[in-house]
């Protein structure tokens, strides 16, 4: 019972490599990957109010996990339905590219449980591995190779990020002489005053999470992986490795307890590049997707300040941000994915005249844009509230400051997005296969944002739940 | 002490008011688009919706209490407990004539609508409807965040009215728009934060309540005024003014003219008055001289205008300039008179547009050259023209007299000099409104080839217009010749604010000068 949501990753993992040995309709396998993802979420629902330890105190069953686990299989739920037919994807490689994303959530899952950096870092590898496999997996049309950079890049790149955070954690564990989290929990606060090496080591570790996250300096993969990987890949690589990185660096920000203060400094300098780099190179971008990679960047940053606060409001702030970026993702790249039915990439002229080719996705695409850009009411901007809450009640008035004049700059994308839906003309004749299911889902996810961003209160609350206890005691 | 009067009627009348038109577009979402007919289901249906809502909010009035100056109609709900955000609304005898003002006017907006908007009649009510609840909203919130919701929701119908719908240039003037409210509103959300950071509540009347000691005063003022100062707009922040006012349709500048513009000066009345009361007194003699500036400069970059529209816009620069002079002179007659003429402009510049749109419909031409000589063939509308212009400068009997008259007499007595340097401005309002109107109708030649006596035939008014013109030139007269009623509202409230301004200026014991090198020492302090 207390590990429902990994077994059903495992099985579901398991029977598509069994269906990968024979050749089955697209339609088949997704309506399985559909049905095994909303059987994990039910799966982490059921799992939900459990606890307990496991595997010599690697592994720590408790709200805060469990609460995230439920976050990364809903969001997986959507990521597998907004992607119907997988129509970037080689055909016979169908199931395999199920197979390999069944195995990253579970690597992500598992992250949210571990509670021992080597299981930590095990389970991150899980899921990146999965992840290098399938970015490749692109049709060729027209000769396309940019997956193959893609794919590169963020190999090579995320080595490097896995190779810096295990220098970290050797340093942690040199110092410290434990992996166990419970047990840093007590050793680091008053350790890390004195010794500087600390700091080094937590900040090495903070740069493999950063790479998932594509904080600057660790974001140069972002927009050609974004750009490079087939359009269902690139919502998943957009989404799910973030929420990740998120349930890790509440992990450690719990950890380090009050963040010590050059720690703060880097991670406001770095969120304030990162937000200024995002925003102002998305300004120039044609190609949808590699905007939104931009954009990513830019909501990491965001992101930070909430994670630069350091209290608990801001680790609230920093969940119920990832959960809205999360859903307003999903919402862009759902509308991308139906724009291109032959599985390229997305400029203006597809997105041109919009409202007039369907209006479900047209909506969407503005919901989507308005809640990243900020706006009330959606979640977009009850996240920033947050975070903008947090970070001033810490006095960081400067971030702060910088934080909204970089949301006020990246308004002017996402209303060129806005602008070309609704007041451009038709450029293209390409027809976009909308069924009533696809429609539903377009509407289930407008009606989410707003409703994530007019009632922020049970969300708020669950997050306040589980970040209470981020590192379990087993006291 | 709880500062509200919660609802005593058996429904809430104000979640109401803002319900109804947020209902009424969803239906119109669920109603399919009837391609080029004129009167479609859509436009009665919005017209039906916002009628309504108006009917809805006259016990707003009629229950209005004008011996207290607490927030009447209140209704207090829970809505995020984690920091006690409170779901908050009310109204006051400031706030009371400005909901009412934007209820009466969206009727008059969607019938203005019928044929000058051609396509895509399902989307345009349902923006007009959207921004009928967020401008209701941002009046009567009574929480910080609430009124910041609002206030940035606004931003994107408005966009899409002026994108969509607009003139030749509509891309660049919505873009405009759009970028710098925005970019005025993003210190605002700052302020509001740091403001609940130091007091614990999102609660108006008790963030009022607080004393902020003079230098952080200062800083959440620029931030307020900032925003507020793009939205009325005040000289030099006006530019997004004459593109967006020009390039929207009808509607769309009836609402822009008519409603959002008064939401700066909201703000100032409802935020930095009571809120920063210090720094506001810091600033008044700034303030006073950007708002003669505006009247004076709106005055003449209107008489140099061969556009109506843009006339028109650059005529609303000047009234505003009005409305901040009676703000920032702070005496009871000032404010009423701010309150007033802000209700005043909205009527007549909201008629004002109505007409050049109707005229625009018939010649397709915004130029005056082009709408001139019109005095044979359209005398039931040049007399409605002739009445809205009268008023629009302020000519007695009108309703913009009553309200520049008040101002006026506060300025004299802040200081004669002020009062005298206004005085070009009311001339250069005749100036270019007669001009106007004589082109309109004595002109020998319309340029292409009309005379004045040609005959067209049946571009005068029809019913739907008619009425239209007529309902708001009633309240042009009513509030002229009797303006009791409206003024009576707001006694009681405008003597709390001013009360709360005094109480807040008393505690101030450093001088200005001193107090404003304070500041920028702190905020350089919090930058290194």
């Amino acid at each position: 019972m207390h590990f429902l949501p990994e077994f059903v990753l495992i099985a579901m993992a398991l029977l598509f490599f069994f269906l990968s040995l024979g050749q089955y309709p697209s339609n088949t396998l997704r309506r399985i990957a559909l049905a095994g993802a909303f059987l994990a979420t039910a799966a982490a629902l059921a799992a939900f109010d459990e606890t307990g330890v496991y595997f010599f105190n690697a592994y720590s069953i408790e709200p805060f996990s469990q609460v995230f686990k439920l976050l990364l299989c809903l969001g997986f739920a959507f990521v597998i339905a907004m992607s119907p037919g997988l129509l970037g994807v080689k055909e016979r490689l169908n199931a395999e590219y199920y197979f390999f994303l069944f195995l990253s959530i579970l690597g992500l899952v598992l992250l949210a449980s571990a509670a021992e950096f080597l299981t930590l870092i095990l389970s991150l590898e899980i899921s990146s591995f999965s992840i290098y496999v399938i970015i490749p997996f692109r049709r060729k049309g027209k000769g396309y190779r940019g997956q193959m950079e893609a794919t590169l890049k963020y190999i090579m790149f995320g080595a490097l990020a896995t190779g810096l955070t295990l220098y970290g954690v050797s340093y942690v564990y040199g110092l410290t002489h434990t992996t166990y989290l419970h047990e840093l929990v007590q050793i680091v606060p008053g350790m890390i005053v004195h010794e500087p090496l600390l700091v080094v080591g937590f900040t090495l570790i903070f740069c493999g999470i950063f790479f998932k996250l594509a904080l600057f300096p660790m974001h140069f993969w972002a927009p050609d992986v974004y750009q490079g990987a087939a359009n269902e890949t690139s919502t998943f690589v957009a989404t799910m490795p973030k929420v990740g990185a998120t349930i890790l660096l509440l992990r450690l920000v719990t950890l380090l307890d009050h963040v010590p203060s050059v720690l703060t400094i880097i991670i406001s300098i770095l969120a304030v590049s990162s937000m200024t780099l995002g925003n102002l190179s998305a300004l120039v971008q044609k190609d949808v997707k590699r905007l939104l990679a931009y954009s990513s960047i830019a909501h990491a940053g965001y992101l930070m300040v909430g994670i630069a606060a350091g209290s608990h409001q801001g680790m609230v702030a920093a969940a119920y941000y990832i959960t809205a970026y999360l859903f307003l993702n999903i919402a862009c790249f759902y509308v991308i994915y139906h724009l291109a039915p032959l599985g390229n990439n997305i400029g203006f002229e597809e997105i041109s005249g919009l409202h007039k080719r369907s209006p479900v996705l047209a909506a969407t695409l503005a919901v989507g844009a308005v809640g990243l850009a900020g706006l009330p009411p959606t979640a977009g901007f009850m996240g920033k509230l947050l975070v903008f809450m947090a970070a001033i009640d810490k006095g960081m008035y400067p971030l702060v400051i910088f934080a909204v004049i970089n949301a006020g700059i990246s308004a002017y994308f996402y209303l060129k997005l806005i602008r070309a839906a609704y007041t451009g003309e038709v450029k293209t004749d390409t027809p976009i296969g909308m069924t009533f299911f696809s429609n539903c889902l377009g509407i289930v996810l407008i009606v989410i944002v707003l409703a994530l961003g007019m009632f922020p209160k049970p969300a708020i609350d669950l997050f306040g739940y589980a970040i209470e206890n981020a590192i379990p005691l087993f006291l | 002490m709880d500062y509200l009067i919660y609802n005593p009627l058996p429904y809430p009348v104000i979640s109401l008011i803002l319900m109804l038109p947020l209902l009424g577009a969803l239906v119109t979402l669920a109603v399919p688009d009837t391609q080029g007919k004129t009167a479609s289901f859509h436009k009665i249906w919005g017209v039906i919706v916002s009628v309504v809502t108006a009917i809805v909010a006259l016990p707003l009035y009629n229950g209005f209490d004008p011996s207290t100056h607490l927030y009447q109609f209140a209704e207090k709900r829970a809505w995020i407990d984690a920091f006690d955000i409170h779901y908050c609304v009310g109204v006051d005898g400031i706030s009371l004539l400005l909901v009412m003002l934007t209820v009466f006017i969206m009727p008059v907006v969607l019938l203005c609508s019928f044929t000058y908007i051609g396509n895509r009649h399902k989307e345009f009510v349902f923006s007009i409807l959207l921004m009928e609840t967020f401008m209701v909203g941002v009046f009567v919130s009574l929480n910080t965040l609430l009124f910041f919701i609002f206030w940035e929701a606004m931003l994107i119908p408005m966009y899409l009215l002026i994108a969509v719908w607009g003139g030749e240039k509509r891309d660049y003037a919505a873009i405009k728009f759009f970028l710098y409210t925005l970019l005025g509103s993003v210190f605002l959300i700052v302020a509001l934060v740091s403001i609940y950071i130091k007091t614990g509540t999102f609660f108006i009347p008790a963030i009022m309540a607080h004393h902020f000691d003079l230098g952080y005063q200062i800083l959440i003022f620029l931030a307020f005024a900032l925003a507020f100062a793009i939205k009325i707009p005040m000289f030099p922040l006006h530019t997004w003014l004459p593109a967006a006012h020009v390039e929207a349709p009808a509607s769309g500048s009836v609402i822009l003219a008519a409603v959002m513009l008064k939401m700066g000066g909201y703000g100032f009345l409802r935020f930095c008055m009571p809120m920063t009361p210090g720094a506001f007194q810091v600033f008044a003699p700034a303030f006073i001289t950007i708002s003669v500036i505006s009247i004076i400069a709106g005055g003449y970059l209107a008489l140099g205008q061969t556009d109506m529209k843009k006339l028109i816009a650059y005529s609303s620069v000047g009234h505003m300039g009005f409305v901040t002079l009676g703000i920032f002179v702070v005496s009871a007659m000032g404010l009423k008179g701010a309150i007033l003429q802000m209700i005043n402009h909205g009527i007549t510049t909201g008629a004002l547009f109505v007409c050049v749109g109707l005229l625009y419909e018939r010649t397709h031409s915004r130029e005056i050259r082009d709408n001139s000589a019109l005095g044979s063939a359209m005398p039931l509308f040049l007399t409605f023209f002739v009445i809205f212009s009268l008023s629009s400068f302020g000519f007695p009997g009108t309703n913009s007299f009553v309200g520049e008259f008040m101002i006026l007499i506060a300025a004299f007595k802040k200081n004669a000099v002020l009062g005298f340097s206004v005085i070009p401005g009311a001339i250069l309002a005749a100036a270019y409104m007669l001009q106007l109107t004589q082109k309109m109708i004595w002109a020998d030649d319309d340029g292409h080839g009309h005379g004045k006596n040609a005959s067209r035939k049946g571009w005068d008014l029809n019913v739907r217009e008619g009425v239209t013109l007529s309902f708001l030139a009633v309240f042009v007269f009513w509030i002229g010749l009797y303006p009791k009623p409206f003024l009576a509202v707001m006694d009681t409230s405008v003597a709390h604010l001013i009360h709360q301004y005094q109480q807040g200026i008393a505690l101030e014991p450093q001088g200005a000068a001193h107090a404003v090198l304070f500041s920028l020492k702190s905020l350089l302090g919090s930058l290194i």
